[in-house]
């Protein structure tokens, strides 16, 4: 465990002696800030909720995400320092997991950034502040979903940028699982047992009880599903590649 | 794990790596091809041979990061593919080109390493003091890598691998891209730390190989060629205990034809003639010294002797003749 921490607080400080984070937290702020105040329309509504906040996140996530990802392991074998981690007494699903965690973490921080979101809700009403803490966690382990799948994508290749957009694409097919656009795909060719299931597999159903502060059992269950899958991928293809 | 048996390295361990028959294929192309060495300590192994040979494929099997397609490569005892992690404790590695993570500065890079190996608090900052010292990077502490020079850049490498002090040390090109100073202090370091630890470095350099290494090992098209010493390597050359001479007042032909009358000589070349002199290298026939053969032969027609040497064997010569055509 104490392994996966080495690698966790390296890479969490990587994040941040480049202007990399920088740029990337101030995106973040301003997009989620953009999106909520004039499409959410949220001033318009005249709720004293962050709904039209939390609905933007799987689209600013979509986006941002990857770009966190993408150098994770892309930028470790371009650069040879693969070499060197996989040469320490760290093995590889301690190194994954501890990259892993640092992505995450870093993501925790963009999100906690957006507190002004949160006092200016308490400030103009009343909103139920367990709804919106619910949100928030439910959007932190929705990113962490997107993460597992940036990361994967990331060990694949040696080129960030097709790392970057791999992810996107991917995330794309799984916020838009539920959709006619992926389910028209899949009727085409899967039992409709299986179309279901691709249904289900849409981030967007699984979000929307969480902007409304709701977080079943069965969407952390999906969620959890995802990143266990493909945090385990990432495993394999680092040992494949190893091997290749 | 039935019918094997852990054997740990102690001190009284002969043999810290063992490989046997390993290989590795890269889809078609064979890298490696059936290898088989083993090095004990006290010993600095000389992995010699072309660009491309295998010599880093093979480096980068010992040290864990590629995983054989064939044979068995052990450290200290333990198996590369069933132990990797112990394998990983007992070696200090130093990849080919000298990577590291280049927002990083030095000093944090070698407390992520200690760090990565187990290394806490105030054996931490004891060892890594002693990397620093013995690479003497003291003055680049604190600047990121990417902005230090390529001689820096490989000794803040060379630190990383030596921080935990380990028995194995595997160095891919340690002295490449350092000037002749630094190469200096590196060989000697390596010749320094070579009685306590077992220590195989791969180079281009032949004078690398004669000033540190213990042995050489000539791989070449993925395959073993040479395994000796390097001074048993130099034997083989054609120049080994060769005579270069230069004589005044004789023609260069009527020379050679002398020479190459004595019964150790094979061949006798002419390197320069003119009116006034000659100079020829006279090759043994099978490596044995003629240097007494072609002294006489000098001191019995009495011929004006400017210049007389014994030649050592040339390892480029030898290098080359072992590794031809099969780059």
């Amino acid at each position: 465990m104490s392994k996966v921490l080495v690698v966790f607080r390296r890479e969490f400080a990587g994040y941040f002696t480049t202007p990399l984070a920088y740029v990337f937290l101030v995106v973040f702020l301003a997009l989620a800030g953009a999106l909520t105040f004039y499409i959410g329309n949220f001033f318009d509504r005249g709720q004293a909720d962050l709904q039209p906040f939390f609905t933007f996140h799987p689209w600013l996530y979509l986006f941002l995400i990857p770009a966190i990802s993408m150098r994770l392991w892309a930028e470790e074998r371009k650069s040879g320092t693969i070499e060197l981690l996989l040469t320490l007494p760290v093995s590889v699903p301690e190194a994954v997991i501890g990259k892993f965690l640092a992505a995450w973490a870093f993501t925790g921080v963009a999100l906690l950034l957006t507190f002004p979101m949160w006092i200016t809700v308490n400030v103009l009403g009343h909103p139920d502040n367990g709804v919106i803490l619910a949100g928030y966690v439910g959007s932190f382990i929705m990113a962490g979903a997107f993460l597992a799948i940036g990361a994967c994508m990331s060990a694949l290749t040696k080129n960030q940028v097709i790392a970057f957009v791999v992810a996107c694409a991917v995330c794309f097919l799984f916020i838009l699982s539920g959709t006619p656009m992926v389910l028209n795909f899949a009727e085409a060719w899967l039992p409709q047992v299986l179309v279901d299931a691709v249904a289900s597999f849409s981030f967007l159903t699984h979000f929307n009880n969480i902007t409304k502060g709701v977080i079943e059992l069965r969407d952390l269950v999906f969620l959890g599903s995802v990143m266990g899958l493909f945090l385990y991928a990432n495993v394999l293809l680092v040992e494949l590649k190893k091997a290749a | 794990m039935a019918g094997r048996t852990r054997t740990n390295c102690t001190d009284g361990c002969a043999r810290m790596i063992e490989v046997q028959s390993l290989s590795k294929h890269f889809g078609p192309i064979v890298a490696v091809d059936d290898v088989s060495f083993a090095v004990g300590r006290g010993e600095v192994l000389g992995f010699l041979g072309p660009n491309g040979a295998g010599k880093s494929t093979t480096m980068r099997m010992i040290a864990g990061f590629l995983a054989p397609t064939g044979g068995t490569a052990r450290v200290c005892g333990f198996d590369v593919i069933e132990q990797p992690i112990e394998v990983k404790r007992r070696i200090g590695y130093l990849p080919e080109g000298a990577p590291s993570y280049a927002d990083m500065t030095p000093k944090s890079f070698l407390s992520f390493t200690a760090a990565a190996r187990g290394l806490g608090g105030a054996a931490a900052a004891r060892h890594i003091g002693e990397a620093i010292e013995r690479t003497q990077i003291a003055s680049v502490l604190e600047r990121p890598i990417d902005t230090l020079s390529k001689g820096y850049k490989r000794r803040v490498a060379l630190a990383q691998a030596l921080l935990h002090d380990p028995e194995v040390l595997i160095l891919d090109e340690p002295t490449d891209g350092l000037d002749p100073n630094q190469k200096h202090e590196v060989r000697t370091l390596i010749r320094e730390m070579a009685p306590r630890k077992t220590i195989v470095i791969s180079t281009h350099l032949l004078e690398e190989v004669s000033a540190v290494c213990t042995r050489a090992i000539v791989i070449a098209g993925g395959k073993l060629v040479a395994d000796s010493t390097p001074l048993e390597l130099e034997a083989r050359s054609r120049l080994h205990n060769a005579v270069s001479l230069r004589l005044g007042g004789i023609a260069a032909a009527a020379a050679r034809e002398r020479l190459a009358a004595l019964s150790g000589v094979g061949e006798v070349e002419i390197i320069e003639a003119t009116e006034s002199a000659a100079a020829l290298r006279v090759c043994p026939r099978n490596g044995h010294p003629i240097i007494g053969e072609v002294s006489r032969l000098v001191h019995e027609r009495g011929w004006t002797v400017e210049e007389i040497r014994v030649e050592q064997g040339h390892l480029d010569e030898v290098f080359r003749t072992i590794t031809a055509g099969r780059g």
